[in-house]
């Protein structure tokens, strides 16, 4: 496509991170830029407004030096395109892709344009595989299945990062298929960065890993383009490399932020809190990229990190996000102080693919009404807990007082794991022990049928083999 | 033609020139690829396009085409079962055509051009017809029997009428001036479609969700409001609502949302049987699709294309309900063009004109006698899931919904978080046709429907003061009778007014039902006031009993009307238990009684 390629000499106007430019016949939306000035180092750059009178340039890199008059300003031809392969991974890069880690670049296999085109729902393939992550808030809780986005809501100081390292260090897949992950930091600290490299290089996952690093000191505009050309990785691992690929995108925050910073130097009416109207497309198009397609044998599952500022769930990052990935998985301020370690509060968490993944022959039979009675009996806690604040312990009633007990451990033994990978079956395990320290008429969600079989099973609890220690069964024939 | 070409591109708007005579939302085809877009904006000889495809890519330079009329629907056999995009599009004709991923320039007629359909006139030759008048019947689905109407605005003696396999594009009929009259035809989707004139509500549109239809019925030809915040349950009670609710035919628009929930929805629905036909709810299904990650500018023509769909199969007298989530995306959709137009934003931004728009769309829900003959009622039930910023139902979008529609069914955030679903709100959600559809309730279901209803609604209000003064004082401090309603008002809410979707027993609720687990809970309370009037003391009172009593209700088979879907194992497999008489017909949908007993195909 060279024969497609011009190059304007000088431009007339740059402002902020746009450039501007005249009498641009045939300039295409999206089309990647080069702008060469003597004696800087090339910047790219993407077409975002053409037009006969001004045709409008967004500048991917620094614009601190950008004298317009002496820019050489090429026009490609082509859309932003990225190479992608097998052969990155084990690698780390910057935002833009290119190496970071003194490796000559990545020779790829394919080159892929940036901007992923939407999947047709038609063609999509509902996620039902659980992951098993080793957190018990999760698993148990919140359960993740491949092909989901399910992002973490951290807050300032909360381990939202720490909890994805170790969900990537713990995740195993159901059969023991190619596996692989994505990370991309998006504005973190280079202390951050370097944690997570170094935690990936010690466990030995970043041979099977590609990690996009953006830094706090990385130019803003790069952030809108890293977690897109990561995506674009992703997709072609899975889609044609067969590879299931868990894609961690940290912090989801700091894009916001660069989304509404170039919103505002573009001069567009800012909507909520700043932020540009169009945030919750925006953020589609990259939330969106998760998913399993018919007849191709890899998945892209995604794990957003975000930060609420100022733990405020109704802060437009959360909330958009919220309103666009399969759930979430909220951190406790409160937990944390109480050392509790993931510190997941499990009321507002949610994973709305849960019941499409757990069950016979997928995690455990009774799962959802395990789940649903620890959801009921911790409300309930939860509930009496306030209540206690107010008219003492003592004021309780006596269902209200076993509660109260049940969600104190409930925090402290079940959602506090500290460094300890749980399996399913202890996961379990570590619930029903709970729930047996209840009577049966507290426990309201459990069938008798179920209840019968776990008073068998106490009554005989040396055998193996006895349904109460629920085991993830393997899929039936055609499950 | 005209040999106008691309002058401005940004985001989902292009402006092309010379357009002098393009008219306000005119169709064009924009660029090589041949973007479907719309005008939205004339200035002097350059046109303002909102495009509904992906633009990236799109030149200066590049040929538009104006076609002289605006975007229409190509209705006609074929679109039940049908997955479009927003603007009438097959998406697997799309995927045919483009892979897995969509590309923009896509055509793809929304019928099948090449399918024939038995065609079997009703009128004879000499006739003389008008609109709306039924010409014959094609079986569409096998239970869904399609009506060939003469197209509204069309009128005259048939000359010639064919019977037989016909495909849409086909003349089934032929008037004397020369006109064709086929089994499909074509209708602006921004224009509502007329009908003879409207009937006011009275018959309930039935949820199969206990606390809607106990404590918020919405009537059929209603609209409702539905707003939440993310998490909150709106997408499952569309979901239930498309599965269970007692419907001839339902129009679902995933609006701006998940492409992973149409997939649920694409892969759950083959497999659900309606009883009433003992076919797949899919065949009594359209999907209007425009996922959140699909272009913005089709989200906004997308509710007009599933509410014009939707008319017309009320025109033939069916019992329609319109899906719509979200709402809120389609508002987004406008404000989004809007201030790329440069518009006065209103309020947060959105246009002026939202609500007027909003109020437009809403008012297309109604019950009506259809125009032409025979004789046909239909009805179009509306209900909208609104995405309120924060979960804030002070909002725009949710405000101007209240202001047209008949019902408010708030979601809860605590309730959800609580996982007390679905989390209707029942302290902020109300109907206005409650009294409107009270008679029926009575008569079909149990006499004393209202008096019940009344005295649970009470009974949850006096719960919420009690619970006030309980966490202040105590709940050992509180009266015997006030525990007492305490625990009745707790039973009411765990097992009648909750209802799992994922329990196949209890995803839906025939009025039997739901009136029988009312009455249980309200006699739970009544009886156990009694007691204590008697002198029995608190702890004495049988309240486990009563509770399992509830409980064992709930779980048991469904006595059932005709509104439940059951599970089979495979998709199109017979059902064990079918009630209803196959093959719906529009006359007979109007006044089909319901209360038919269908037991529940197990699952
Ligand atoms: N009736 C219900 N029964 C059981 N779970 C429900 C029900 N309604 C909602 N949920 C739970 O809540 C989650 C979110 O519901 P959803 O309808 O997707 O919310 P929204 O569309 O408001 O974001 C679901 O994934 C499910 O886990
Ligand atoms: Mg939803």
């Amino acid at each position: 496509m060279r024969a497609l390629e011009r190059t304007y000499h000088g431009a007339p106007a740059a402002a902020g991170p746009l450039l501007f430019l005249k009498g641009t016949r045939r300039a295409a939306l999206g089309e990647w830029v080069v702008i060469r000035t003597p004696g800087e180092p090339d910047r790219r750059g993407q077409v975002i407004d053409v037009g006969e009178a001004a045709t409008v340039v967004q500048v991917l890199e620094e614009t601190i030096g950008l004298a317009p008059r002496r820019a050489d300003v090429t026009l490609t031809g082509e859309v932003a395109q990225v190479v992608v392969g097998r052969d990155l991974l084990g690698r780390a890069l910057n935002g833009m892709g290119q190496p970071i880690d003194g490796l000559p670049p990545p020779f790829g296999e394919a080159l892929r344009p940036i901007v992923g085109a939407p999947m047709n729902p038609v063609r999509r393939i509902p996620p039902s595989d659980f992951i098993e992550t080793g957190i018990s808030a999760i698993d148990g809780m919140n359960t993740l299945v491949r092909g989901q986005k399910l992002p973490v809501f951290s807050g300032p100081g909360l381990p939202g990062l720490e909890l994805a390292g170790r969900i990537v260090e713990g995740a195993r897949a159901p059969r023991g298929e190619p596996f692989a992950v994505i990370f991309v930091g998006l504005g973190i600290t280079a202390r951050e960065a370097h944690a997570f490299l170094d935690r990936f290089e010690k466990s030995g996952a970043i041979e099977r890993s590609v990690l996009y690093l953006n830094e706090t000191r990385d130019p803003a505009i790069e952030r809108l383009l890293a977690p897109r050309i990561a995506l674009a990785q992703a997709e072609f691992l899975a889609f044609e490399a067969g590879i299931h690929v868990l894609v961690v995108i940290a912090d989801i925050a700091h894009y916001c932020e660069a989304l509404r910073e170039i919103a505002n130097a573009r001069e567009e009416i800012p909507g909520r809190r700043g932020y540009p109207g169009y945030m919750y497309t925006d953020l589609a198009s990259i939330y969106e990229r998760a998913g399993i397609l018919e007849g191709r044998a890899g998945s892209v599952t995604q794990i957003p990190i975000l930060t609420m500022p100022d733990d405020d769930i109704t802060h437009p990052v959360p909330d958009l996000t919220g309103y666009i990935t399969e759930g979430q998985i909220v951190l406790s301020r409160e937990l944390h102080r109480r050392g509790v370690f993931p510190p997941v509060d499990v009321l507002p968490s949610l994973s709305r693919l849960m019941n499409a993944g757990i069950g016979e022959g997928r995690t455990f039979a009774e799962h959802r009404e395990w789940a649903n009675q620890l959801y009921a009996s911790y409300t309930q806690g939860r509930d009496a807990r306030l209540m206690a604040a107010i008219v003492g312990e003592a004021g309780l009633q006596p269902a209200d007082r076993r509660a109260l007990a049940f969600a104190q451990r409930f925090e402290d033994e079940f959602v506090n794991q500290g460094a300890e990978r749980r399996t399913l079956e202890a996961t379990a395990a570590i619930g029903w022990a709970l729930l047996d320290a209840l009577p049966r008429e507290d426990l309201v969600r459990i069938t008798e049928a179920t209840w019968l079989r776990r008073e068998a099973a106490r009554a005989r609890p040396v055998d193996p083999a006895a349904p109460a220690a629920p085991v993830a069964v393997p899929a039936p024939a055609g499950g | 033609m005209t040999c106008a070409e691309v002058v401005r591109v940004v985001g989902a708007l292009a402006e092309a020139r010379p357009l002098p005579g393009a008219a306000l939302y005119e169709l064009v085809r924009v660029g090589e690829r041949g973007l479907l877009g719309e005008v939205v904006r004339v200035t002097g000889d350059v046109a303002t396009i909102q495009v509904y495809e992906d633009t990236t890519g799109l030149r200066l330079g590049e040929p538009v085409e104006a076609t002289g009329r605006p975007l229409m629907i190509e209705l006609g056999p074929g679109l039940l079962g049908a997955v479009i995009d927003g603007v009438g599009r097959p998406l697997a004709s799309i995927a045919g055509a483009m892979g897995d991923f969509i590309a923009p320039g896509a055509r793809a007629p929304t019928l099948d051009p090449s399918r024939r359909w038995s065609f079997e006139p009703h009128l004879a030759v000499g006739a003389r017809v008008a609109a709306g008048d039924v010409l014959g019947v094609v079986q569409e689905t096998p239970g869904v029997a399609h009506h060939v109407l003469v197209p509204p605005g069309c009128a005259g003696v048939l000359a010639e009428v064919r019977a037989g396999a016909l495909t849409v594009a086909e003349p089934c009929a032929l008037l004397e001036d020369g006109t064709a009259l086929r089994l499909a035809h074509a209708w602006p989707v921004r224009t509502p479609r007329p009908s003879a004139r409207r009937i006011p509500p009275g018959r309930p549109f039935v949820t199969g969700q206990r606390v809607l239809d106990l404590l918020f019925p919405v009537a059929e030809g209603g609209s409702v409001a539905v707003p939440g915040g993310f998490g909150t349950g709106k997408t499952i009670v569309e979901q239930s609502l498309a599965k269970y609710a007692d419907a001839d035919v339902v129009v679902y628009i995933g609006c701006g949302e998940r492409g992973n929930e149409m997939a649920e929805v694409l892969a759950e629905f083959p497999r659900l049987v309606d009883p009433r036909t003992g076919r797949s709810i899919m065949e009594r299904t359209v999907l209007v699709v425009n996922t959140s990650n699909m272009p913005v500018a089709a989200r906004e023509a997308s509710l007009y294309v599933g509410v014009t769909i939707a008319e017309f199969y009320r025109d033939m007298g069916y019992r329609v309900a319109l899906m719509a989530d979200s709402t809120s995306r389609w508002a987004e959709a406008l404000r989004e063009v809007g201030s790329r137009l440069q518009e006065m934003p209103g309020e947060e931004g959105y246009p002026t004109y939202l609500g007027n728009r909003l109020g437009k769309l809403f008012e297309r829900a109604g019950r009506v006698e259809a125009l032409g003959a025979p004789r046909r009622t239909g009805a179009l039930t509306i209900v909208s899931a609104i995405s309120p910023p924060g979960g804030d139902l002070s909002e725009p979008v949710t405000q101007a919904a209240l202001r047209v529609a008949g019902a408010l069914w708030a979601l809860d955030p605590a309730l959800a978080h609580q996982r007390h679903f679905p989390a209707i709100d029942w302290e902020t959600s109300y109907s206005l046709y409650d009294e409107a559809t009270a008679p029926w309730f009575a008569a079909e279901v149990a006499a004393d429907w209202a008096e019940v209803r009344r005295e649970l609604m009470t009974l949850l209000q006096q719960e919420r003061e009690l619970r006030e003064i309980a966490s202040l004082v105590g709940p050992d401090a509180l009266q015997d009778r006030e525990r007492l309603l305490l625990e009745c008002a707790r039973a009411l809410r765990e097992l009648v007014l909750a209802q799992s979707a994922f329990d196949p027993n209890d995803a839906s609720s025939s009025p039997a039902k739901t009136y029988r687990l009312a009455r249980l809970g309200r006699d739970m309370y009544r009886e156990g006031a009694e007691a204590l009037r008697r002198g029995v003391p608190y702890e004495r009172l049988e309240l486990g009993a009563a509770r399992r009593a509830l409980a064992a209700a709930r779980d048991a088979a469904d006595p059932g009307t005709g509104a439940v879907a059951a599970t089979v194992a495979g998709a199109g497999a017979a059902p064990a238990a079918v009630g209803a008489s196959a093959g719906g017909n529009g006359a007979r949908a109007a006044e089909r009684p319901t209360g038919k007993g269908v037991p529940h195909a197990g699952a």
